[in-house]
């Protein structure tokens, strides 16, 4: 069984800050970790791995050069594999370029089964993993919480809704997307850390890839950025003046004027 | 679409060559020609003096080209027989862009059940497509996908929406993919661009540091999701009529299948959503002490507690009242946030609710700035006088 994972490195965006006066992100120091989500879906290939006592895991992304390192830490964890997307063709990718992207390299590798995170913190979309599906024409199911089984050519997992879970089957080979409550991401190994170390990293440019040159990077993007801006205040605020009993007395008063308590 | 020189017209003035930012015109025999390294970004289009440049438009054309787009459309999700709320809402987002592009607004309806057909006319739709198929019955991503986009390649609506939900954001992608074009998800405002009439989709980006508004110029539809509770419904019109067109006995078929289904409040779904009041603790809470006074507040107001996300990394309440981009998106009418610093992350999950009352003893706290009424000082000492206050006007 050949399964591959697509990993994200993102920065941790929970430490992006905007300077107030420029308008502009401060990234300056703001580390690269691997998309936590990503996390539960390359242990969730591990665990499938192991169940089966055979096959394969790759982890895959495609980023900068030094995205390599969300490889080899995915090394560490136990993969067998990473394959690192890179090329200048591929930058400035939306999500329907990012998809075709790796669909095409997924193709070139192989798999019967493709885990990706439910989403990736950075930009929140959760559309790059059902689009591979499409693009590979496949079945994919989002937002798995659980793996009931897996075999004989089918796979039974549980996708979290809004009011539960229905109870899925597939067919393989299938795309899956993952949620935290899937399972616990494993800490490296000692042997683990060796591993990455030492790992070959492969390569794979747009020329490797069967692509059409006009779907990659910015240019086979459908969607563009037109503005970025910080959010207004609201106009008919009110700060409210004086102690502090005196600024919940004249609240309670705005509110029971408005019909609010 | 592509960008022509009209040969007759260009008098070899070279003008138009350094209006490209990617070098795709090149002069040839003395006149302008534009290379394969266009991108289409139109720079060109003005400057030509002689008028001599123009965008091309192909009609039918195969791939990501524009297409003769019609109208509005929004996905109507129907889970168990019953509209999904942020349905309704979406119609009226709806209803304000196709007034503005003079257009029809349709909505999509899957499932047996047609009941809910009347209520999207009377929330603003014109037109429902409905299809009753039982293979629609229950959600599988490809049936559902097959049809929206054959639906889409049929009637060429210009706009296509739907909700943000597991459904939404699990099919709709590949019906995206399936039609080359641009989709942007968890949109917080939609608007028309008077000038180009595209679709102006705004979200927050960056991890939601900041806001960014997503055009979709040259493929169609243009495709968004919004969260529910995001947008408000329309006018509701019980005397508005509509047109109901039935599609049945479509070839769909699925990979997949829905052997069960289980309910259970889940940590998506808490009654947050529907409370009419929350009162919302961030890490200036402190603690379990200061989320015990919020419970005091929220008892006293009939309320619910919500949280940011900070307060639930700290492990002060459960991550089921998490409100924001990770969270839950509420639309109560009054909402009072103690201790947030109003991260834009937290601002997407609240911003919506008719009254915000901020309580933080940083007067820049970018809470103040989607605050209603803003209160700058320690909620250790304001909550206690609010809870008391409230008691005594209720006689509790
Ligand atoms: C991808 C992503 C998704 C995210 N999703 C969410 C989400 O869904 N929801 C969410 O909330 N956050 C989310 N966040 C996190 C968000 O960026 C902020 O970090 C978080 O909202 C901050 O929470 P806070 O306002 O409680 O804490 P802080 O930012 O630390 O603010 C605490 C505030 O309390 C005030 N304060 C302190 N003591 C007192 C006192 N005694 N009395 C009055 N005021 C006091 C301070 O002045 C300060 O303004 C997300 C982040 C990322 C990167
Ligand atoms: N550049 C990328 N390289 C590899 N995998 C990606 C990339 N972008 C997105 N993914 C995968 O798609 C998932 C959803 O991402 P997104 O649609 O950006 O929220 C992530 O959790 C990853 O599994």
């Amino acid at each position: 069984m050949k399964i591959v994972v697509c990993i994200k490195q993102v920065p941790d965006t929970a430490e992006v800050r905007i300077n107030p006066e420029t308008n502009t992100l401060v990234r300056d120091g703001v580390a690269s970790i691997i998309n936590p989500y990503d996390m539960h879906a390359l242990e969730a290939g591990l665990q499938m791995r192991e169940a089966a006592g055979a096959g394969t895991v790759t982890a895959l992304t495609m980023g900068p050069p030094q995205a390599e390192n969300a490889l080899r830490e995915a090394v560490s964890m136990g993969i067998d594999e990473g394959v690192l997307l890179t090329d200048r063709a591929f930058a400035g990718s939306d999500t329907w370029a990012t998809a075709y992207t790796l669909a095409k390299a997924i193709e070139h590798i192989g798999a019967d089964i493709i885990i990706c995170g439910k989403q990736a913190i950075d930009g929140d979309t959760a559309q790059v993993g059902p689009e591979i599906a499409e693009f590979l024409q496949i079945p994919h199911v989002a937002y798995v919480r659980k793996i009931d089984s897996l075999k004989d050519g089918s796979i039974i997992v549980q996708r979290l809704m809004d009011d539960g879970y229905d109870i899925v089957e597939s067919s393989l080979p299938v795309l899956l997307t993952v949620v935290r409550e899937l399972n616990v991401p494993r800490m490296p190994s000692l042997k683990g850390k060796m591993a990455a170390k030492k790992a070959v990293i492969r390569q794979m440019k747009a020329s490797d890839l069967k692509a059409d040159v006009n779907s990659l990077g910015l240019q086979g993007s459908p969607t563009q950025v037109r503005n970025i801006f910080a959010p207004e205040a609201k106009k008919d605020r009110k700060m409210l003046e004086g102690s502090s009993e005196e600024k919940v007395d004249q609240l309670l008063k705005e509110l029971a004027g408005l019909k609010c308590l | 679409m592509f960008i022509r020189v009209n040969t007759d017209k260009c008098t070899g003035c070279e003008t138009c060559l350094q209006s490209c930012p990617y070098d795709a015109i090149i002069m040839k025999d003395g006149k302008a020609e534009i290379t394969e390294l266009c991108q289409l970004c139109r720079a060109c289009l003005n400057v030509c003096p002689e008028g001599a440049i123009s965008e091309v438009r192909e009609e039918g054309a195969p791939g990501k080209e524009k297409g003769q787009g019609k109208g509005v459309w929004v996905f109507a999700e129907q889970r168990d027989g019953r509209i999904a709320d942020v349905s309704f809402e979406l119609l009226g987002a709806g209803r304000r862009l196709a007034d503005i592009l003079g257009a029809e607004l349709s909505a999509v309806l899957f499932g047996s059940s047609e009941d809910g057909a009347d209520e999207l006319i009377k929330w603003g739709a014109d037109k429902i497509y409905h299809c009753p198929d039982e293979i629609l019955g229950v959600f599988n991503d490809e049936p559902y996908a097959q049809l929206l986009s054959d639906l889409i390649q049929e009637h060429k609506p210009e706009i296509v929406l739907a909700g943000a939900t597991p459904v939404g954001r699990s099919f709709i992608p590949r019906v995206a993919a399936r039609l080359n074009t641009g989709l942007t998800a968890d949109c917080t405002s939609l608007d028309i661009d008077r000038e180009t009439g595209h679709l102006l989709q705004v979200r927050p980006a960056f991890g939601g540091n900041i806001m960014a508004t997503i055009l979709c110029p040259l493929t169609r539809p243009q495709m968004a999701t919004v969260r529910p509770r995001v947008m408000k419904r329309g006018v509701y019109d019980p005397d508005r009529k509509g047109e109901v067109i039935r599609i049945s006995d479509r070839k769909i078929s699925s990979r997949t299948s829905v052997k069960d289904t289980v309910k259970e409040a889940s940590d998506l779904a808490l009654n947050l959503q529907e409370a009419n009041i929350i009162v919302a603790g961030g890490r200036g809470a402190g603690g379990e002490k200061g989320f015990a006074l919020l419970y005091e507040l929220a008892e006293a107001l009939g309320a619910s507690v919500a949280a940011s996300r900070a307060a639930v990394d700290e492990g002060w309440i459960a991550y089921r009242h998490q409100v924001g981009q990770t969270g839950k998106t509420v639309g109560p009418k009054l909402y009072i946030a103690c201790g947030i610093s109003g991260a834009v992350q937290h601002l997407v999950g609240m911003q919506s609710s008719d009254i915000i009352v901020a309580i933080n003893k940083n007067p820049e706290a970018p809470i103040f700035n989607v605050a209603t009424y803003g209160i700058v000082g320690d909620l250790f000492e304001i909550l206690p006088i609010f809870i008391r206050k409230v008691r005594e006007a209720k006689g509790l």
